[in-house]
């Protein structure tokens, strides 16, 4: 079973990654976005990090969205919204629960993926954060290593795409090439939920 | 409608001096009528070019006078972070809305009808016609 301090831990290892990978998220955006993506993050996450040991969430639904409203708040960029929309639409879709099981989390991610896809109107194929998300929820069911994996192959299968919403729309047949900053960092998150759940007792 | 109840206006861009320039604009093509309560939310709470909830909710309070509050904004992460933050339900002024619209044609669209004492629907209808405008 997953508990607030799983979450929390999730949390803490999406900001450890973020903060590692900043330079390589930014070096994504830079030849087809605004290159801000890995500070945007960094600057996000620490403030969720910050947040979580100030106000201290007694829930798996109540951390996410804690969460989630930090990254609206301090990103900056259109990765903020759409990360905060699917932290808080997860943890809001998660309740009151002290505890879920996997099966319940996925399906509570899903709810926040399709909340994610309806705010930036996205949809698999367009080069986006949704082209990791979609099919790592898909493996989910298969444990989170398999969620990983899935996640890392659909970064890096946004590569020879023409990026169709955001920024790098605007670049048309010349963002095919490069792979996309946003799916890149959303496999982050979900390489996370392992360093998350090794510390579970009982695993 | 009462001229106290004058529907409020926030102008959401990436930039700072985009935002302030184009609330300018749009009071001062307003002529002698009443003041519209205009609100810029430009840039990132640092000054960069970005967006910043903190900056929205706050000029959309400022701007409610319990008429309702028009928010218009530019690209991406503007128009994102308004929608985040009209989901979150409790973060903008009741009768705070996203209107689909040109953001210097809208604006002023929307000022020049908000100073008529116009209800939050004609306010949006007006910023949402100057799609209709064709220029060419």
């Amino acid at each position: 079973m997953l508990d607030a301090e799983f979450f929390r831990r999730w949390m803490t290892a999406t900001a450890a990654s973020v903060d590692r990978e900043a330079d390589r998220l930014t070096a994504l955006d830079s030849p087809i976005g605004d290159a801000d993506h890995g500070s945007n993050l960094r600057r996000g996450f620490t403030a969720v990090r910050a947040a979580l040991e100030k106000e201290d969430p007694g829930t798996p639904g109540a951390v996410l969205v804690l969460a989630g409203r930090q990254l609206i708040s301090t990103v900056g960029g259109a990765s903020g919204p759409l990360y905060g929309t699917l932290l808080r639409r997860t943890g809001k879709d998660l309740g009151d629960a002290a505890e879920v099981d996997e099966t319940r989390f996925a399906e509570a991610l899903r709810v926040g993926v399709d909340a994610v896809m309806q705010l930036g109107g996205a949809a698999p194929g367009d080069k986006t954060m949704i082209d990791a998300l979609v099919p790592a929820v898909d493996a989910l069911s298969a444990g989170f290593e398999a969620a990983r994996s899935a996640a890392e192959q659909g970064a890096e299968a946004t590569t020879p795409l023409q990026a169709r919403k955001g920024r790098a729309s605007y670049l048309g047949e010349r963002s095919i090439g490069h792979q996309d900053p946003g799916a890149t960092s959303a496999a982050l998150l979900i390489a996370a939920l392992i360093d998350a759940g090794a510390d579970t007792a009982g695993e | 409608m009462s001229d106290e109840k004058l529907v409020g206006i926030v102008l959401v861009s990436h930039s700072a001096a985009v935002a302030e320039a184009v609330a300018d604009l749009a009071r001062g093509l307003v002529g002698g009528g009443p003041v519209v309560p205009v609100a810029p939310a430009g840039g990132t709470q640092g000054g960069g070019l970005g967006t910043s909830a903190e900056l929205i909710t706050a000029a959309a309070a400022s701007v409610d006078r319990g008429a309702g509050v028009v928010l218009l904004a530019d690209l991406g992460s503007a128009v994102l972070t308004v929608k985040a933050l009209l989901a979150e339900g409790d973060e903008l002024p009741d009768g705070a809305r996203l209107v689909d619209a040109p953001f210097v044609e809208g604006a002023v669209a929307a000022v020049v009808t908000a100073a008529t004492g116009a209800d939050l629907d004609a306010v949006q209808a007006a910023a949402a016609e100057a799609y209709d405008y064709r220029k060419v």
